[in-house]
């Protein structure tokens, strides 16, 4: 890429970012939650529960803007891959990390993909159900992907979010969305404990984000 | 017109000025750090500077200014009601059409002052056309419940809040170009009241008025700010078509109407589990927080001006 068209896309990220958290205000009066961390510049992990194709601008509409500059949604590739208007706006528009979950050539490998992104200083927003819960419960079964990024790069904090509301705001299926309230709710860092299993790891982390939901009883 | 709307600005002014004043002794001399109390005391005061803001600015763009600013607060308070009540999926559409359709064209109606259809287009089509497609889309769990909290939602949020900017279609004879006072004595008496309860209450509350609903309710802040408010009625008289003596009992009933409002919000946040409707106001909570009176108020006071004053 050259330098014009570099600065052409830096600009368009920028602008979009602005608008959409702009947006996601506006209709959701989006409030973050501090509750066991604090905003911060230093390079993280956030990990969150994911029903809609909104949670991710809502949770960086409570970043930051320097955070939000470097901080990087991964979003599946088979979906947002798939047409070159769809990698137009997740890439360039929205500067997201692209993991194809059925890979095959070596250079797919979604791990590497997504350590590549740390190593440049970069954060990430992960959605570890691997994919939007459209289940009655109210989070799924994460995949693996957090225990082994957490294990590559320890120094790299994990923050659990809750995502409130956003099922209901942009249900499955619809693209208006309702404008209803929603928080965003961040939790204290969970990190791999010295030689803790995967397994084990990956039910910490579950259960710690299912405990910051702040009203349980609501979710249908 | 002008004369009267200095006159009230440098009045909300010197009350602003003087509250500011006095929390910032109170804070000064008091032990640090200062208790939740005056620190909440000093954010509603804060708040309450950029609302008179907002509203003195949306007064001097008249009709125009008051319609889209009353449009704003029922789409705030609509957003705040719904969010605090049990929603499905199937409810999406009607969701919509809530803040999509029936806020926009309930305030043209108002914009258009076709009163006719003002009065009937929520209570008449939007209450049985509402629950029609939700019976449409299939889903009948909790049915009952959901259609009730969404008429509920717009009759408190958008039938009653446009009753405000309504109040300028009326046509009191005497009075004409002057309607926008109207609102102002309205708000003024209302919000009016509000703090002399909640004032009347800190100093002197001890017994309390319906501790299941509300513990912050007491009789004497009740009984104290009700008179006070009703005098304030009277005393701002000549920005209205009311004699000082009718000023006075049109703000008692609109005041009642307001601490009725306020009751009945509280009962609705104890049942949710909520202690406020929402964030958007620094200090007082939600938009709901800072108008569950004027809702309850309007509608009553602006039938009393059209049954009493207009021709």
């Amino acid at each position: 890429m050259n330098k014009l068209s570099l600065k052409t896309f830096t600009l368009l990220q920028t602008v979009t970012s602005v608008g959409l958290s702009a947006l996601a205000r506006m209709v959701t009066g989006v409030r973050p939650i501090w509750n066991g961390s604090l905003p911060s510049e230093r390079q993280r992990i956030y990990f969150a529960n994911h029903t809609s194709h909104g949670d991710f601008i809502l949770l960086s509409a409570c970043l930051s803007e320097r955070e939000r500059a470097i901080t990087h949604a991964v979003a599946a590739g088979e979906y947002w891959g798939k047409s070159r208007l769809r990698r137009f706006i997740a890439q360039d528009m929205l500067s997201s990390v692209l993991i194809n979950r059925q890979w095959t050539r070596p250079e797919e490998n979604p791990i590497e993909i997504m350590l590549s992104v740390l190593d440049q200083g970069h954060s990430l927003i992960l959605f570890p159900e691997g994919t939007r819960n459209m289940t009655d419960e109210p989070l799924l079964a994460f995949r693996s992907g957090l225990y082994n990024l957490s294990t590559a790069r320890p120094e790299v904090e994990l923050i659990p979010c809750w995502i409130e509301n956003m099922s209901r705001v942009l249900p499955k299926g619809q693209f208006l969305p309702v404008p209803l309230l929603c928080r965003v709710v961040f939790g204290a860092p969970v990190a791999v404990g010295p030689g803790e299993e995967r397994r084990a790891f990956l039910e910490r982390a579950h259960a710690a984000l299912l405990a910051l939901n702040p009203r349980p009883e609501r979710d249908d | 017109m002008r004369h009267e709307i200095s006159i009230l600005i440098i009045g909300l002014l010197a009350v602003l000025t003087t509250a500011s004043i006095v929390a910032t002794i109170l804070s000064a001399r008091a032990p640090k750090p200062l208790s939740s109390t005056l620190v909440n005391l000093t954010q509603r005061i804060n708040a309450w500077w950029v609302m008179v803001a907002l509203m003195t600015v949306a007064f001097f763009f008249g009709r125009y200014g008051m319609t889209i600013l009353f449009a704003l607060i029922s789409f705030a308070a609509l957003r705040e009601f719904v969010t605090l009540t049990h929603t499905r999926r199937s409810d999406h559409w009607v969701l919509l059409g809530m803040f999509g359709i029936i806020i926009p064209f309930q305030y043209w109606l108002v914009w258009t002052a076709w009163y006719g259809l003002f009065v009937i287009f929520i209570p008449v089509y939007c209450f049985l056309l509402m629950p029609a497609i939700t019976a449409l889309h299939g889903d009948t769990e909790r049915f009952l419940e959901r259609i009730a909290a969404q008429q509920w939602a717009v009759m408190i949020s958008v039938y009653c809040v446009s009753h405000v900017p309504a109040l300028l279609t009326l046509d009191v004879p005497g009075f004409e170009g002057r309607t926008l006072l109207l609102i102002a004595f309205l708000i003024i008496v209302v919000q009016g009241s509000d703090v002399l309860q909640y004032i009347f209450g800190k100093l002197f509350g001890k017994h309390r008025f319906s501790p299941n609903v509300s513990p912050s309710k007491t009789w004497e802040g009740l009984i104290g700010g009700l008179v006070s408010a009703s005098l304030l009625g009277a005393l701002l008289s000549f920005v209205t078509p009311f004699s000082p003596l009718q000023a006075a009992g049109v703000a008692f009933v609109a005041c009642s109407m307001g601490f009725l409002g306020g009751l009945v919000a509280s009962a609705i946040k104890r049942d949710q589990g909520v202690k406020d409707w929402g964030h958007l106001i620094e200090g007082h909570g939600g938009m709901m927080d800072r108008t569950d009176s004027l809702v309850f108020a309007a509608p009553v006071f602006f039938h009393i001006v059209r049954y009493f004053w207009t021709v």
